[in-house]
């Protein structure tokens, strides 16, 4: 069975589902709807059977696929996933049907007064080739290819959030797509670059990751090549100071666009660092990484305090990502192979907890019609369930121990502290910040006096317990029982970590930064 | 009395010329003797059959490389693409002109462009069912001098074909049938700094002649390269050569005609100019400066990396200040202009050479492609006063006509450069050739501009789609079949240019040789 193309299907079953949506008559809203679980639903189980089929001490690319695409241009259509990207096309797989079940309704009462323009056919189709797009940026292996699917991918989210967004979806829609564009135009002058490097190193130039992680930079060449890579995947990240337009996007997406937005498409920039800044120019990645790290812990504490301050719970939820992505960054620049592992692991985790959170306030939204605190208030004692739900992707998110986030920020903050302590420390007093801002919007929100607004809520519906409970319960299983992920991404890591040549440089890296 | 003898001219490699300037001629004669109601039909056909024919021709000559008429034109791979371009793009113009379905008066040029404007006989005439059908062999007359301008190998050629290919752009863009004044304005305005222009060019042919002796730009670069080419003479008569060319090809700071004279003519005309006569300037560009000034590259490389980088900046800035369509594709286009230039600058190297020449020609294409396809949609776009060019009028476009907006958000994404459209694949060749070349600020700097001008292309998109649409909005009109085969293949062309290039690019590789 390892020969079925996996990622091909993979790509094209929800691309070719997406656009025949386009054909289904609009009011046909069940099939529409229905036809998006079911491909999901497929596409989750393909993504749990590859994984299953992934031999973590095979090869470091396994279910390979190459054709030829533009010749001229040494350009392949190569795809291939290694244990980090397995775990994102992974994560996919499990968020896009919880997506497509939150956002039942979505673009149903199209054009009745809503000021939203699009219909639930262009949501899906939307989610659907978003979908695809994801799974490719994260399963291409030449990086021509990847940077046309990290370019591509704006375009649906862009959609999304225009068109079905809340009350400023126009600015934040631009602002996203403006932000990722520029990232990505510095990025491609580091991909051709990098061609023409390849051509003169090798004679003929190329675009495969495992050609060029082969060829030697020069440093100086490095640093600018690194440059344009890391910019394009800070703003994507996003890491401090390249954030503002995160708040925005998040807040103002669907929610269903929000979990994709905050749990998977940011992870590309994560993503991008291990699998590119870092193999290709370990020279470049090494004199940077102090800098860099002082932005990730800046991030942490900048992140936090600004979530404490939200009024809008949507905000809050993006700041924390902000929060969470420094203690990303922190795990892949430490250079080591425990932290580098906690931060693969993080970002499976952070796309679960604040998933779930996101799909949670969007409950209480859908209720209580308002994005704000202050407007709600002792919802705990009205609907039970929606809070406790509440409660546990909270307690997830502060990464209390018992659920998925602990294992992997504890992870970070282990490996993490060895070449880096006196950043390690600061980062822990993420952790305690995180504890404020979770817990008082849970105190505001779901205890107390019952405020009216609050008064009618209904507790979760069937619907809503269907897609909130597997989120819920992977929250629990992967903070009892991390092994099987870990087992998958740790060679991978390794592989990555000693690209860059971690294991001689750590020490010494320890010694400037520590001092 | 010195002995004249008549040169050997390769009739079959001329061909492509002088199909459609035959095809024009004989509309002439058509227009002086076929009954009025035969007019329209025949005019059509035929112009459309010389544009095609020239097409077919460029693709039976393919692959010969010689001068003929005593070395005065080209017939070379670089020529022939250009030629075979302009044919395309010129025979998809053709058919916009062609559009009878849109407007109730059944055609976008006006029965009479002499009338005064609001006159009671003009009045009369906007609903008289006359249709004027002079514009298509003039159209015919400015694309084959467009076809000869990228092909000639000789300055006098050149400059002739300059004039034969202005003089009739000059004719129609005055001859809208609505807003006429706005279209009159526009001709005169192109008229007289096109003559200015034209003058420059002539000045600086006759400095280039004072110091060389030659027209020919074969025999310019051997003067050049023997004297140094230091001299004032050469130097301001290269000048002077440029800035005429810049000024055809509305590349900043000689872009200040192009929006207003874009914005002013019958939509189907700016196509014809924002697409062909950009295609024309550019081979014409390329075979000046390789050809005639190949060996003196550090007299102009400077100017044209400057006006590269003013090009795109310019193009990319003013392009966001703009409320009307046509004015923002027109700066668009200025914008484009200076990615293009980042093409030619990559053709220095004599190492690389070809790659910067084949992914400047390939640019060409999928930009021309691209516009006219613009264009095209906002003839669609209408309301009583004709076509409604105000931004402010698209607002929920996609909500009246979904497939209208999407065509629009193709071409627009094709225009910014995104993946998977023929503008990314045009950009990133462009920009591979100059990286090659070292030229890598200037790619930074191009990078930079097209993330600004991503900016306005987008906002239309928002407006389309996320604004709510206006009370007494535009109707979306539905095309005949000419502007739908337009809308077609335009549209398909951005998509599979942008999926599979792979054939272009290697016939534009093949076809990169400049001889001469």
């Amino acid at each position: 069975m390892s020969d079925f193309p996996y990622l091909l299907v993979l790509m094209l079953l929800p691309l070719v589902t997406g656009l025949g949506l386009l054909a289904v008559p609009e009011h046909r809203h069940d099939v529409i709807r229905r036809a998006a679980l079911v491909v999901s639903l497929v596409v989750l189980v393909l993504t749990v059977l590859m994984t299953v089929a992934f031999e973590p001490s095979g090869p470091r690319f396994q279910f390979v696929q190459s054709y030829p695409w533009i010749p001229d241009f040494g350009v392949r259509f190569s795809l291939g996933v290694d244990g980090i990207a397995l775990v994102m096309i992974l994560l996919i797989g499990v968020l896009v049907p919880v997506v497509v079940g939150a956002s039942w309704n979505e673009g149903a009462d199209a054009g009745r007064g809503t000021g939203k323009s699009g219909s639930m056919r262009t949501f899906f189709s939307w989610l659907l080739v978003l979908e695809a797009l994801l799974i490719g940026v994260f399963a291409a292996t030449d990086i021509f290819l990847f940077y046309v699917f990290f370019e591509a991918m704006l375009v649906p989210m862009y959609f999304l959030i225009g068109s079905f967004g809340g009350p400023r979806r126009q600015y934040a829609a631009v602002k996203f797509f403006l932000y990722s564009l520029v990232g990505g135009l510095i990025m491609l002058a580091s991909v051709i670059g990098l061609y023409v490097v390849s051509a003169n190193e090798i004679g003929q130039g190329t675009f495969a990751f495992d050609a060029l992680r082969q060829i030697s930079i020069d440093p100086d060449l490095q640093k600018l090549l690194f440059l344009g890579f890391f910019i394009a995947f800070a703003i994507k990240a996003p890491l401090v100071p390249f954030h503002t337009w995160l708040p925005d996007a998040g807040a103002e997406a669907p929610i269903g666009g929000a979990v994709l937005l905050v749990g998977v498409l940011d992870k590309v920039g994560t993503f991008g660092f291990l699998r590119y800044c870092l193999p290709l120019f370990p020279d470049a990645s090494r004199a940077f990484a102090p800098a860099i790290l002082v932005l990730a812990v800046l991030g942490i504490l900048y992140g936090a305090l600004l979530a404490m301050g939200q009024t809008d719970m949507k905000r809050l939820v993006a700041y924390t990502s902000i929060a969470h992505f420094g203690f990303i960054a922190l795990g892949v620049f430490a250079f080591t192979t425990q932290a580098g592992t906690g931060a693969v692991l993080y970002m499976v985790n952070h796309g679960i907890s604040t998933g779930a959170l996101f799909l949670i306030v969007g409950v209480l939204i859908s209720r209580g019609k308002s994005r704000t605190i202050g407007d709600y208030g002792g919802v705990g004692s009205v609907a039970p369930l929606l809070a406790g739900a509440f409660l546990l992707a909270g307690l997830s998110s502060l990464a209390l121990p018992g659920t998925n986030s602990f294992v992997s920020e504890f992870l970070v903050l282990l490996g993490s502290f060895g070449p880096y302590p006196v950043f390690s420390i600061l980062a822990t007093v993420g952790i305690i910040l995180a504890a404020l801002y979770i817990l008082l919007m849970y105190q505001r929100t779901m205890h107390g006096p019952i405020k009216p607004a609050v008064r009618g809520f209904k507790d979760l519906s069937k619907r809503e317990m269907a897609y909130l409970s597997p989120l819920l319960a992977v929250i629990i299983v992967l903070g009892v029982y991390p092994k099987p992920l870990l087992d998958i991404i740790t060679p991978a890591v390794n592989a990555t970590m000693s690209d860059v040549g971690a294991d001689q440089s750590s020490a010494q890296a320890g010694n400037e930064g520590g001092d | 009395m010195p002995d004249l003898s008549a040169p050997s001219i390769s009739y079959l490699g001329l061909a492509p010329v002088l199909i459609v300037l035959g095809a024009a001629c004989i509309g002439v004669l058509v227009e002086a003797f076929v009954p009025r109601h035969l007019r329209w039909n025949a005019q059509v056909s035929l112009a459309l059959l010389g544009t095609v024919g020239a097409l077919a021709a460029v693709i039976l000559v393919a692959g010969r490389n010689e001068l003929t008429a005593a070395r005065a034109v080209a017939v070379d791979g670089a020529a022939l693409f250009i030629e075979g371009t302009i044919a395309a793009l010129g025979a998809l113009s053709i058919l916009m002109f062609a559009e009878r379905a849109l407007d109730p008066a059944k055609s976008a040029f006006v029965a009479s462009a002499a009338l005064p404007v609001g006159s009671s006989a003009d009045r009369k005439l906007a609903t008289a069912p006359y249709s004027q059908t002079e514009v298509f062999p003039l159209a015919s007359f400015a694309i084959g001098g467009m076809m000869l301008f990228a092909a000639s190998n000789n300055l006098l050629v050149m400059f002739v074909a300059l004039e034969v290919l202005s003089l009739p752009l000059y004719l129609i863009c005055g001859m809208a049938r609505r807003r006429r004044l706005l279209s009159q304005e526009s001709a005169v305005k192109y008229f007289l700094l096109g003559s200015f222009a034209s003058a420059f060019f002539l000045y600086g042919l006759a400095l280039i002649y004072g110091y060389s002796g030659t027209v020919d730009l074969g025999e310019i670069r051997e003067v050049a390269a023997r004297s140094g080419a230091s001299d004032a003479l050469f130097v301001t008569g290269l000048a002077l050569l440029i800035v005429g060319l810049l000024f055809k090809a509305g590349i900043a700071p000689f872009h200040a005609w192009t929006p207003d004279v874009y914005q002013g003519a019958p939509t189907a005309v700016t196509a014809l100019m924002a697409s062909c006569t950009k295609v024309a300037a550019f081979g014409a560009i390329l075979r000046l400066l390789y050809v005639g000034f190949g060996t003196s590259e550090w007299t102009w490389r400077p100017l044209i990396y400057t006006i590269a980088i003013v090009s795109m900046v310019v193009g990319a800035i003013l392009g966001i200040t703009q409320t009307d369509v046509k004015r923002m594709l027109a700066y668009s286009s200025i914008a484009h202009a200076g990615f293009l230039l980042v093409g030619v600058i990559a053709l220095g190297d004599a190492a690389t050479a070809g790659r910067g020449l084949s992914s400047t020609l390939f640019y060409l294409l999928t930009y021309g492609l691209t516009t006219v396809g613009g264009f095209a949609v906002v003839t669609l776009v209408r309301d009583g006063d004709g076509e409604a060019t105000h931004l402010s009028k698209w607002a929920g476009l996609a909500s009246r006509s979904p497939l209208t907006a999407a065509v629009m958000t193709l071409f627009l994404l094709g225009l910014a450069g995104l993946p998977l459209t023929s503008g990314f694949t045009g950009k990133f060749a462009v920009f591979r050739a100059a990286i090659d070349d070292g030229a890598w600020p200037l790619v930074v700097v191009a990078l930079l501009a097209s993330a600004i001008a991503a900016f306005f292309y987008l906002r239309l998109v928002v407006l389309m789609y996320f604004s709510a649409p206006a009370e007494d909005g535009p109707t979306v009109g539905v095309p005949g079949l000419p502007t739908t085969i337009v809308l077609a293949v335009t549209a398909a062309a951005t998509v599979i240019l942008g999926l599979a290039p792979g054939a272009v690019l290697d016939l534009a590789e093949q076809a990169a040789v400049l001889v001469g």
